[in-house]
């Protein structure tokens, strides 16, 4: 299944019917060495553009918005212990949450790899 | 950080191309293109100059001359000191000290650095080191309440670099001779690699280290001389900002303002017995109840109990929810490996262990008040 990203730069990865979520490689170069995220509690229901996680550099606070519809089903818990890893790995091991996705037709909406670059391109 | 929104085209140091070169992020601040980072990145720009040296352009820092026409000491500084609220007369040769410039109200205005030349035939002149996004203000204000016989030049043909760090001396001691044996908050005139410069053993990350005032047509040549030695690294403004928030030093504009007297501050050791007793500057009424009654709030450090940070804004409530101040700087410490903040507080607050609350994303988190810095200085004290 391909990536999809956001305006806010955010990635998803569908599988089935969960999509996994993080943010971009573009987004944590720009954002610096990260040193704190919270990640949104399992169970909670969050509507697309819902502000989901936090996720702070040594330079700003930025927020994680939900790039779709869906219920929070995990959460990663290495990033409170290790924040850096979203450095390391952003569009890997550093994935935020994932969720039971509500409304597919919302990641038609959504960017693929090629556009996203443009985007990022584009606002530089 | 920033300056005021401004149109103006934005003003380059003479380092601009320097900073290009090493692969630095531009950004404006207080008017300037300066490096807000470079390859390195914040957090080990931050730890490099806490564990090497790590050499900053703050060229962008007004300097100024303030002159006698008289030649004398006693002039320049009766002058200075109907502003500031420092001892100036007593200052000996090639001494510097820290001091505000103050308003009728007791706010304060600026903070700045002020010297006396080490050459007793530059009796008469006071050099002061003022802020990058202050200094127009400042000049006019100086200006406007000079006595006759005193004027203000700003000397706008130079360049600041500062070198902080452990190993910054070690630096020195193979480009300059009688720079590493200079004590703290003294300032002096020596050759580095040859070049001309005029250095004070000072500095904004509690690190040991110097500011060296240097031509500007000299400035990128001392910059490559200084930068091509292995335990130096160029580093930005924003670890310059988490060093000196982890030094537990104010930021102008932040931690004080036209709005904060130097007694609420923390400052209070700044203001020599002499002239609290004699006064003659701005702001006395306000400052001696201050000293006497205690001020309505005051400059704390403050240890967020958990990993998140609380930034500038930042509101401070008791148990209760009251509110009791609001952070003036936060952010984390890479040295202390935590989230680490300023602000005011309610004086029944301000005792290092207080535990109050901090509302972030509407939660309130656990913090503790603690005493500054949050790192130990590491100045030479002679």
């Amino acid at each position: 299944m391909a990536i999809k990203f956001t305006r806010d730069h955010e990635w998803v990865s569908v599988d089935g019917d969960i999509a996994t979520v993080g943010i971009t490689s573009h987004a944590q170069s720009a954002l610096g060495d990260v040193v704190f995220v919270e990640v949104p509690e399992i169970g909670r229901m969050l509507k697309q553009k819902d502000a989901a996680a936090v996720v702070e550099s040594v330079k700003a606070a930025s927020e994680v918005y939900a790039p779709i519809s869906g219920e929070v089903v995990a959460a990663n818990a290495d990033l409170a212990g290790t924040p850096a890893l979203v450095n390391e790995d952003a569009e890997g091991k550093a994935w935020f949450f994932k969720l039971k996705i509500a409304n597919k037709a919302q990641l038609d909406g959504l960017m693929d790899k090629a556009a996203y670059d443009a985007f990022v391109k584009e606002s530089a | 950080m920033g300056g005021p929104p401004t149109t103006a085209p934005l003003l380059r140091t003479p380092l601009y191309d320097a900073h290009v070169a090493r692969g630095a992020k531009m950004v404006p601040f207080a008017g300037y293109e300066m490096p807000v980072q470079y390859p390195l990145g914040v957090l080990k720009e931050h730890l490099w100059t806490r564990d090497k040296a790590g050499l900053f352009d703050v060229s962008h820092m007004g300097q100024a001359l303030l002159i006698a026409r008289d030649n004398r000491h006693e002039t320049v500084a009766r002058a200075l000191e109907s502003l500031v609220p420092a001892d100036i007369l007593n200052l000996q040769h090639g001494r510097q000290r820290y001091s505000q410039l103050l308003a009728d109200d007791g706010g304060i205005l600026d903070d700045l650095m002020i010297s006396r030349s080490a050459r007793v035939e530059n009796d008469g002149r006071l050099i002061l080191v003022v802020n990058a996004a202050c200094k127009d203000a400042d000049y006019a204000h100086i200006r406007a309440r000079l006595p006759d016989g005193v004027v203000l030049q700003p000397l706008e043909d130079l360049a600041l670099l500062a070198l902080q760090g452990p190993q910054a001396m070690a630096v020195f001691a193979d480009l300059a001779s009688g720079v590493a044996d200079m004590p703290f908050m003294t300032r002096r005139y020596a050759k580095i690699a040859r070049i001309d410069c005029d250095v004070a053993r000072a500095g904004y990350t509690g690190e040991d280290g110097c500011e060296i005032s240097v031509h500007a047509s000299n400035a990128a040549a001392l910059w490559t001389k200084l930068t091509a030695d292995p335990r130096v690294q160029p580093i930005g403004l924003g670890a310059r900002d988490s060093l000196r928030l982890e030094a537990g030093l104010c930021l102008y504009g932040h931690d004080i303002d036209a709005t904060t007297s130097p007694i609420e501050a923390g400052l209070a050791w700044s203001i020599q017995k002499r002239r609290r007793n004699e006064g003659g500057f701005p702001g006395l009424a306000r400052i001696r109840a201050e000293l006497k009654d205690g001020p309505k709030r005051l400059r704390v450090g403050i240890k967020p109990d958990g990993r998140a940070p609380a930034r500038e804004g930042t509101e401070i409530v008791d148990a209760a929810g009251a509110r009791i101040g609001i952070v003036t700087s936060g952010g984390f410490g890479p040295t202390v490996n935590a989230p680490v903040a300023m602000g005011y507080v309610a004086p029944g607050h301000a005792m290092p262990g207080s535990t109050v609350h901090l509302m972030v994303r509407g939660k309130a988190m656990l913090a503790t008040v603690v005493a500054l810095p949050f790192t130990p200085h590491r100045y030479l004290r002679s």
